[in-house]
């Protein structure tokens, strides 16, 4: 179990907060340009796993389990997101045919 | 039967009832039933009253204790006048609205109303007195919705919004004054013993009096009130102007006038001059009036604008008239919407231009308009005479031009009411109206209770002005700016 | 005796109450009689009561009693009761009022025969009777003018009797808002005379005034306002325009309200109220002034118009005047033997016309009447006993009357005398050309008319023959010293003008100085008879209104005032009406609410354009709002 820690803690933090800030912004990125529902779902889940990756780094480097307690909560929320988030997108292609964000723009003045 | 929470539960627990109640017969009959035993159970508390005492029938629940809310309520000789009025008048709404096959729910509204109503007049406490006033205004909402004239929905809507404006800033002095309040309580003695500083005392008058100027109304806040009355069904129309405008001035008396005398000092003369220009400026606009609601209303802008002069005139005549005039104004208005109401339902319209020569075919119509019509104008030996002169007697003893201008009314009065008589009653018949039938039944009985009280008020005004004697001297020793 | 008091005006509330509810259902006799029964009740009563203030006057008392009802209003330190005075004055007025009004019952019975209304003719008949009762017989300010109300409301029902023509009920509406504009100025005075001696009550009010100084303001405030009241009521310029109008109602009631009774009242209410109006010798002096302008300007008037109860309307008017103007000199037993007389004289001469009227089956024009003398002898008889009195040639009433009320005014300023002279002059001449128009000369209506006409029944020529009576007799009751009477009159209301009497300049003349005036004015009458007569007896010009120069146009359109007020006071008014609601009301104050509420509608539209629907663009907003709550927390942490 140590060999872990040491294998993680061997690379330096700095070199996780840059990684994740830079999968965390191209989930960012995605999620505003591009218009297929499911892959903005992707860029969320991409979000999500970022900031996990980054919980487990610091719960590491600081020797804390809580941080990595939170990582399941967040994973255990992702995975009903991503179930009622599909449910939707299956309704929606049912009745528009398409998973284009565009065609969803009824609910508005 | 001497706690006066019955008063408030009676009326709620009817509407309850009766809101169920689809016979649109049944539904009448309930209605009128419950609004007499109403009008029953208020009779112990009249003649148990003392006059010369302080509040009575005082019977306090706490409510929200936390905040020390409690529902505080009481009777004493300022508003005992107008639960009787509210009393009496909605017997007489109910039965103003049998022409029509209404269901149980409308005769729930009004009794509804009539809670909502009797908690203003009776609260002491001004949470208790703030959701009155806001209940009040719900059901008679409902009632011109869902009953008015075509264009029902955009009238209701700024009347609704306009008064609910009003009402807010009202909670803001509320709680304000909450905040002030040492006992952290909301009752009106630890309000009107609060010691306040002359500015805050300024912005609070204008919190207050916007609220009960809109509801009044008095003159730049008036422009909801033609539109209303002329939308609103009867019955909608005689509990606005007969009973819920009372609020306003009641309003004037027990609140604010009290609480913020030094904002009163201020601001005092300038509502004075607003209202005693309103008289005048009201009844100018009713000269020319083509619709019979609409020119009723803008008599009652100059009526209630005399009542309102005479409040701020704040001595023992003016509000003893103001008192009186409250109770013989809205008789007056529920007889002659009353009979308007029967003549748009006879001819088929309101406009004096398509009416004339009424009194041929409807006799014993003619006779009570006539009556009921020179008490609005103030013809001694009517009720209308003993306000205005105690009114005007009132503000004469503040200023002899604000009485001499005050006064127009009397001559206006005559102008606008004998033409509406007139253009209505009088003249050569239309041939199409050959066949409009005369009152008959109930409205015989309404339109006589009306004449009845009308000449017996105006004969013996003593009765009435006895009750309330002792509270208006106290309360203006008590109160002076 | 003085506890039947209230039986005199409740009779005539009853009978008012029985008629008016069972109009349709009662049989017409019974109607008539209930009606004037009343009403002869009351005068019956009115005469025990007379007989008791008379007895105490003779013991040398001042006949004044007091009786109390009930407390009407009291608030705070003010109460008033409801109660009767019953004085030499009221006593007097009583016995006109319910005397001659019951005449006028009677006539009326016969007069309004055929109309559908019989019922509530005779009901409203009983209303005014009570409400005069009231004016007459209350023992303050605010009941007298429940009565002054009162008739005024009776007016106005009774002119605009046939409701069905138009013309007719904006008169009554005219006569009522008219009376109105005076009602306020008596309202004023009533505050003014509370705020001053703190009560209403004659008997608290007449001796405190008499404490006060001369030319006192507060004094001079509460005559003015009750001065103008007294024009409302009293048909006196600028407010006498609707007296001519009035004429719309049937006769009895031209006779009873508007030349009798009613519009006596401002005369009776100063004639009460003398003490306050003798203080303010300004008011005097507007009095006298405006009294002799209605009275010329009427008389004027009176000179070129054809309807024959036009003539008797501003006869009526000028008559007024004259009363106005012995008050406005201090004659105060002049003016009030001048209201009785006039009672007697013109309620005479207006039931004449009515009777002429009812015989030219209700032709009101003179040009088409003539040539009555021989058909309607009754009539003829008692309306020239009328017209002389009237035109004050002795020995009949009016002549001592007026004469006494010239008296004084020569003795306040020749220039009045001369001026009242001339009115008379004028008066002898519109009686005597009223006279010559209907009954000398041939007749001038159709054939049918000629064929119709009849001396009226007895109901009506009775009235006309006890009322004839008392005008030529009239006189009687105040002869004066100079032509050795008692003054009986004078003696007995002599309590009520006391204090007046004694503050006033006495009124003294030579005994020569009068009787060259009465010579002057009664040659001045003869003439102006004579010549009327003359004139008018051969149907010369009588039938062209257009022909005649200026001042004929002046006098026949009445001055134009009725238009001068039209377009001064009605337009003005009805336009600002308009304005206010259109302009002000609507387009402003109401725009103005509106505006607030289109505010918020205005900015919600352009808010809510960010609402596109556009989920991406939501997200994109999302974003920038999480970074910029970023940033912001960077820069303040």
């Amino acid at each position: 179990m140590d060999h872990i820690v040491q294998n993680i803690q061997g690379i330096p933090l700095n070199h996780y907060l840059i990684f994740c800030s830079i999968v965390f912004a191209i989930g960012v990125i995605g999620v505003l340009i591009r218009r297929n529902v499911i892959i903005i779902m992707m860029s969320i889940e991409l979000m999500l796993n970022s900031v996990n990756l980054l919980l487990a780094a610091f719960s590491a480097y600081r020797g804390d389990a809580s941080g990595q307690v939170f990582v399941f909560f967040v994973m255990a929320l992702a995975a009903a997101e991503v179930a009622v988030g599909l449910a939707i997108v299956i309704m929606v292609y049912r009745n528009t045919k398409s998973v284009d964000l565009e065609s969803l723009s009824k609910l508005r003045w | 039967m001497d706690n006066l929470f019955i008063l408030l539960l009676f009326p709620t627990l009817s509407a309850i009832v009766l809101s169920f109640v689809k016979s649109s017969s049944l539904a009448r009959g309930f209605g009128l039933g419950a609004s007499l035993v109403q009008l029953a159970l208020t009779i112990p508390f009249v003649c148990a009253f003392i006059p010369n005492a302080e509040v009575q029938f005082e019977q306090a629940l706490p409510w929200i204790s936390t905040l020390g809310i409690s529902f505080h309520i009481g009777i004493d000789g300022i508003s005992l006048p107008l639960v009787l009025l509210t009393n009496v008048l909605i017997p007489l709404i109910i039965l103003s609205g049998f022409r029509k096959q209404h269901t149980g729910s409308f005769y729930a509204l009004i009794l509804f109303m009539q809670t909502g109503l009797l908690l203003v007049f009776t609260a002491l406490d001004a949470f208790s007195f703030y959701v009155g006033w806001e209940i009040a205004l719900i059901p008679i909402y409902f009632i011109c919705a869902l009953w008015g004239g075509p264009d029902r929905i955009r009238v209701n809507l700024k009347f609704f919004v306009y008064t609910f404006l009003g009402s807010i800033f009202m909670l803001i002095g509320i709680i304000y004054l909450y905040q002030q309040n040492p006992n952290k309580d909301f009752e009106w003695t630890s309000f009107i013993h609060l010691i306040l500083s002359e500015s805050e005392q300024r912005w609070l008058f204008w919190a207050f009096f916007l609220a009960f100027a809109i509801k009044i109304p008095i003159l730049p806040f008036h422009t909801w009130q033609p539109d209303t009355y002329t939308n609103a069904p009867a019955a909608g129309t005689m509990l606005l102007a007969g009973i819920m405008l009372k609020m306003g001035v009641y309003g004037l008396i027990r609140w604010l006038i009290p609480i913020v005398p030094a904002g009163v000092a201020a601001y005092g003369s300038l509502v004075f001059v607003l209202c005693i220009v309103g008289i005048v400026y009201a009844s100018i606009i009713a000269f020319q009036q083509q619709d019979a609601k609409r020119l009723i209303a803008y008599s009652s802008i100059a009526h209630v604008g005399l009542i309102s002069a005479g409040v701020f005139a704040w001595n023992t005549t003016g509000l003893q008239g103001a008192i009186l005039q409250m109770v013989n104004h809205g008789i007056i208005v529920v007889g002659l919407f009353f009979v308007i109401d029967i003549l748009e339902d006879r001819t088929g319209t309101r406009l004096l231009d398509g009416l004339g020569g009424l009194a041929d075919r409807m006799k014993k119509l003619a006779a009570f308009f006539l009556i009921i019509i020179m008490a609005g104008i103030g013809l001694p030996l009517t009720n209308g005479f003993i306000g205005e002169f105690l009114l005007l007697k009132g503000l004469f003893q503040v200023h002899v031009w604000a009485m001499a201008v005050a006064g127009l009314t009397l001559i206006f009065g005559a102008v606008y009411m004998l033409r509406l008589f007139q253009k209505t009653m009088l003249g050569p018949m239309e041939s199409k109206y050959g066949a409009v039938k005369d009152i008959n039944g109930y409205e015989v009985l309404l339109l006589g209770v009306v004449v009845i009280l009308i000449i017996v008020i105006g004969v013996y005004p003593n009765a009435l002005l006895r009750l309330s004697e002792a509270s208006v001297t106290r309360l203006v020793q008590q109160i002076s700016f | 005796m003085i506890e039947l008091i209230w039986l005199i005006p409740l009779l005539p509330l009853l009978g008012f109450l029985i008629n008016g509810l069972g109009q349709n259902v009662l049989p017409k006799p019974l109607i008539g009689i209930l009606g004037s029964g009343v009403v002869f009740a009351s005068f019956l009563i009115s005469c025990v009561l007379f007989g008791e203030v008379n007895t105490a006057r003779s013991a040398g008392e001042a006949g004044t009693f007091t009786y109390q009802l009930f407390d009407w209003i009291s608030v705070g330190s003010f109460n008033l009761s409801f109660s009767f005075l019953l004085d030499p004055l009221s006593a007097i007025m009583l016995l006109i009022v319910t005397g001659i009004g019951f005449l006028i019952h009677l006539y009326s019975y016969s007069y309004m025969e055929h109309d559908e209304g019989f019922g509530k003719f005779f009901s409203y008949l009983n209303l005014f009777i009570f409400f005069m009762l009231l004016l007459v017989l209350g023992s303050n300010y605010l009941i007298m003018f429940i009565g002054w109300e009162g008739v005024g409301l009776c007016s106005y029902l009774l002119i605009g009797f046939w409701y069905k023509n138009v013309d007719y009920s904006s008169a009554a509406k005219k006569a009522f808002v008219m009376n109105r504009i005076g009602d306020l100025g008596f309202l004023i005075a009533v505050f003014a005379i509370i705020a001053t001696f703190g009560s209403l009550e004659f008997g608290e009010v007449l001796p405190a005034a008499a404490q006060l100084p001369m030319g006192d303001t507060a004094l001079l405030l509460i005559t003015l306002m009750l001065f103008i009241a007294a024009t409302g009521k009293s048909a006196q310029l600028p407010l006498f325009t609707w007296l001519p109008d009035a004429m719309a109602g049937p006769t009895p009631v031209s006779a009873l309200i508007h030349a009798a009774t009613m519009v006596t009242a401002g005369i009776y209410m100063i004639a009460r109220s003398n003490i306050l109006f003798t203080l303010s010798p300004i008011t005097m002096q507007i009095i006298a002034v405006v009294g002799l302008a209605t009275a010329l300007l009427a008389a004027c008037i009176a000179i070129t118009q054809n309807d024959i109860k036009k003539v008797l309307a501003y006869s009526t008017v000028s008559q007024l005047g004259y009363m106005f103007l012995g008050l406005g000199v201090g004659a105060f037993t002049g003016a009030f033997f001048h209201v009785l007389t006039h009672a007697f004289f013109k309620a005479l001469l207006f039931l004449g016309a009515g009777s002429v009227i009812h015989a030219m089956s209700n032709e009101q024009d003179m040009r088409m009447m003539g040539g009555l003398k021989k058909k309607l002898p009754i009539t003829y008889i008692t309306m020239l006993i009328g017209t002389i009195a009237i035109a004050g040639i002795p020995p009949l009433s009016g002549f001592f009357s007026k004469d006494e009320i010239l008296a004084y005014a020569f003795f306040a300023s020749p220039v009045f005398w001369v001026l009242g002279f001339i009115g008379a002059l004028f008066t002898a001449f519109y009686m005597f050309r009223l006279l010559a128009l209907t009954f000398f000369g041939k007749f001038r209506g159709t054939e049918e008319q000629k064929h119709h006409v009849h001396e009226s029944p007895w109901q009506m020529t009775l009235p006309l023959i006890v009322l004839a009576v008392f005008a030529a007799v009239g006189g009687c009751l105040n002869i004066p010293a100079a032509l050795h009477g008692n003054s009986w009159l004078a003696q007995f209301l002599a309590p009520i003008f006391a204090d007046s009497q004694t503050i006033a300049q006495p009124f003294h003349l030579e005994h020569t100085t009068e009787y060259i005036l009465m010579a002057a004015s009664t040659v001045g009458a003869l003439a102006m008879a004579f010549y009327a007569i003359n004139t008018y007896r051969r149907n010369v010009s009588v039938t062209d209104t257009s022909k005649g120069g200026v001042l004929y146009k002046l006098s026949y359109h009445k001055f134009y005032i009725d238009e001068i007020y039209q377009a001064l006071v009605v337009k003005p008014l009805d336009a600002a009406s308009r304005a206010f609601y259109k302009v002000v009301d609507r387009d402003g104050i109401d725009r103005l609410v509106h505006a607030v509420g289109d505010f918020f509608i205005l900015s919600g539209r352009g808010i809510r354009q960010v609402q596109n629907g556009h989920v991406g663009f939501y997200i994109f907003m999302m974003v920038v709002g999480v970074i910029a709550i970023m940033v912001y927390g960077f820069l303040h942490v």
